[in-house]
């Protein structure tokens, strides 16, 4: 009878990694937990005003004739936002890490950490008294000679408070995320391939399209879609910023409404199946945010073939 | 194509601190150098002065100068994009662009600039940098597959044909056999003898067996001690550093007696 001499180990290397892995299990089983409690709780009570009769439904017309209107406004700040703030972005990013001399770099990289510690309700208060009020002649100014296009068209709002505005201000909450994630990713592009471009005679331009855009671009992606979650979601700032009303297509007349906004504004005085219906529309912009992410997942999986992983 | 090289009095620094001090060397068109030394002796950081590629780094910058064929490449009024068209480079690890696929790669240097190129021109070009670079019957059948699912020794040819597809009149390799196989190592090494034809080639090399192999004249970089500048010790005929070094240092280093 021999003893295989390998199976005796060492007991504190191995309590060490049971431990761990313990734990490491226990944090991912929670993160489960908590996000099926939360799709359950929405779920639940959100299905009373799903079922409901469309006559007790605010509105007086369903539960779908009276959440549209809201995605709608929702989508509509937010790729507001985006349009906005994306280009910016990626230039202030692209600033900092290849073109801004050093120190210059560093200072500005703090400026915009510390825009994304400002609140929401500080932007919203700044967007309601100050912005709107400056901006309102522009968009007098783009009903008079742009009116002809839909989202331009007049009598524009005279306190500004639209849901372009509303978009403005949401852009500049995203700019400070989506920049310092680029900032991060554009950092990180292997300098054997920026090296590369630049021995093959790039100027410095072409050598960021070649090499650092490229690298870049599923964490541009995912930054974006970041940036998106928090448009999407921003309540106080909306809230504050727009005079709310029915759908329209303008963006320089009061009305819209997102989501978010509608709920915090509702919810206070709300009972009985007002409430169903706010959690229903918890639940659809619980919805759209996924679905983004997902949709952000898949555009950057769809060319792993060429990422560089492989 | 190619053109000879001629460095006068040329100081290199990181800053404030010289990497190499007072190299003078003339590089013969169509041929072969090949810089040997070891480690941090300054042999890279001086190959990278000659196509501008050294000052790419916060704080770098030389003194003196570099001629090709008599122009100043630190001349005023130089941009250094002109001289990385005329003096091409390859690296010591592959570094083909992932997110491009084998013919793009080969394209990248050739689109630069928005020159324009039309697709009989491209695919004719394409054809003949592989063809060069000895890489065509191995991937003429996935020209649109990524440049980084080849192997190490491919994707270096890879870069080779990238560099030869903008027709430079030098072309420049730091070390570039030093992350493959032998048998990809004897591909490239065979591929060198081929470009010194057509083009003016400098290596960088840790493998004094491959100085021996590809190079007509070599030159030996040596360093005094840690924080001292690189200077160029020896520079002649490959067979003469091999076998006839006029300096002791040269013979110890080529003889394995340290380094």
């Amino acid at each position: 009878m021999t003893t295989n001499s390998l199976t005796t180990s060492q007991g504190a290397g191995r309590a060490g990694d049971k431990v761990f892995s313990g734990a490491a299990l226990a944090a991912g089983c929670l993160i489960l937990a908590v996000l099926f409690g939360v799709a359950l709780f929405l779920v639940v009570q959100a299905l009373p005003a799903l079922v409901a009769q469309p006559e007790q439904i605010q509105g007086g017309q369903g539960f779908f004739a009276y959440i549209w209107p809201i995605v709608i406004g929702t989508l509509i700040a937010a790729i507001i936002a985006l349009v906005i703030a994306t280009p910016i972005s990626i230039g202030v990013a692209l600033f900092i890490s290849h073109f801004a001399p050093r120190q210059l770099a560093s200072g500005l990289g703090y400026v915009i950490d510390l825009l994304a510690a400002i609140p929401s309700v500080v932007y919203g208060a700044w967007g309601a008294a100050f912005l709107a009020k400056e901006i309102s002649p522009a968009y007098g100014w783009l009903a008079n000679n742009l009116g002809w296009i839909p989202i331009f068209q007049g009598p524009a709002s005279a306190t500004g408070k639209t849901i372009l505005t509303a978009g403005i201000v949401l852009s500049v909450m995203v700019l400070p995320i989506i920049t310092s994630l680029s900032r991060e990713i554009f950092l990180q592009t292997p300098k054997l391939h920026e090296e590369a471009a630049l021995a093959l005679g790039a100027t410095r331009w072409e050598m960021i399209k070649m090499a650092v855009l490229p690298f870049a671009r599923p964490g541009i992606i995912s930054a974006v879609m970041l940036g998106l979650g928090r448009a999407l979601g921003e309540t106080m700032a909306v809230a504050l910023v727009l005079s709310s009303g029915v759908l329209t297509a303008s963006l320089i007349q009061s009305g819209n409404q997102t989501i978010a906004a509608e709920i915090a504004l509702n919810f206070p005085e709300a009972g009985g199946l007002k409430v169903n219906t706010l959690i229903a529309a918890g639940l659809v912009l619980f919805v759209i945010t996924l679905a983004v992410n997902m949709i952000a997942r898949w555009i950057i999986t769809r060319h792993k073939e060429f990422s560089g992983a492989n | 194509m190619s053109k000879r090289i001629d460095v006068k009095d040329l100081n290199v620094y990181y800053g404030n601190f010289l990497a190499v001090e007072g190299v003078n060397i003339n590089i013969e068109a169509k041929s072969v150098t090949a810089f040997i030394g070891p480690s941090g002796c300054g042999k890279s950081t001086f190959l990278r002065t000659l196509n501008r590629m050294h000052e790419v780094l916060p704080g770098a910058r030389v003194e003196g100068e570099v001629l090709l064929d008599g122009d100043n490449l630190y001349g005023p009024g130089v941009d250094p994009v002109t001289v990385r068209t005329q003096v091409g480079m390859v690296f010591q690890r592959p570094n083909p662009f992932p997110t491009m696929s084998i013919r793009d790669n080969v394209l990248a240097g050739v689109k630069l600039n928005n020159k324009k190129i039309s697709k009989g021109a491209a695919d004719a070009l394409v054809e003949r940098s592989l063809r060069g670079a000895n890489l065509w019957n191995e991937v003429k059948d996935r020209l649109e597959k990524p440049g980084s699912g080849l192997s190490g020794g491919q994707q270096q040819r890879l870069c080779i044909a990238r560099a030869i597809a903008v027709e430079p009149q030098v072309i420049l390799m730091d070390e570039p056999c030093s992350a493959l196989d032998p048998i990809s190592t004897l591909a490239i090494e065979d591929l060198i003898n081929e470009l010194k034809d057509q083009y003016t080639v400098v290596i960088v090399t840790h493998n004094m067996q491959q100085a021996a192999r590809v190079s007509d004249k070599t030159a030996f970089f040596n360093i005094a001690g840690t924080g001292k500048p690189g200077k160029l010790i020896e520079f002649g005929d490959t067979h003469t550093i091999f076998s006839n070094p006029s300096v002791k240092a040269t013979e110890d280093y080529v003889s394995g007696r340290f380094g």
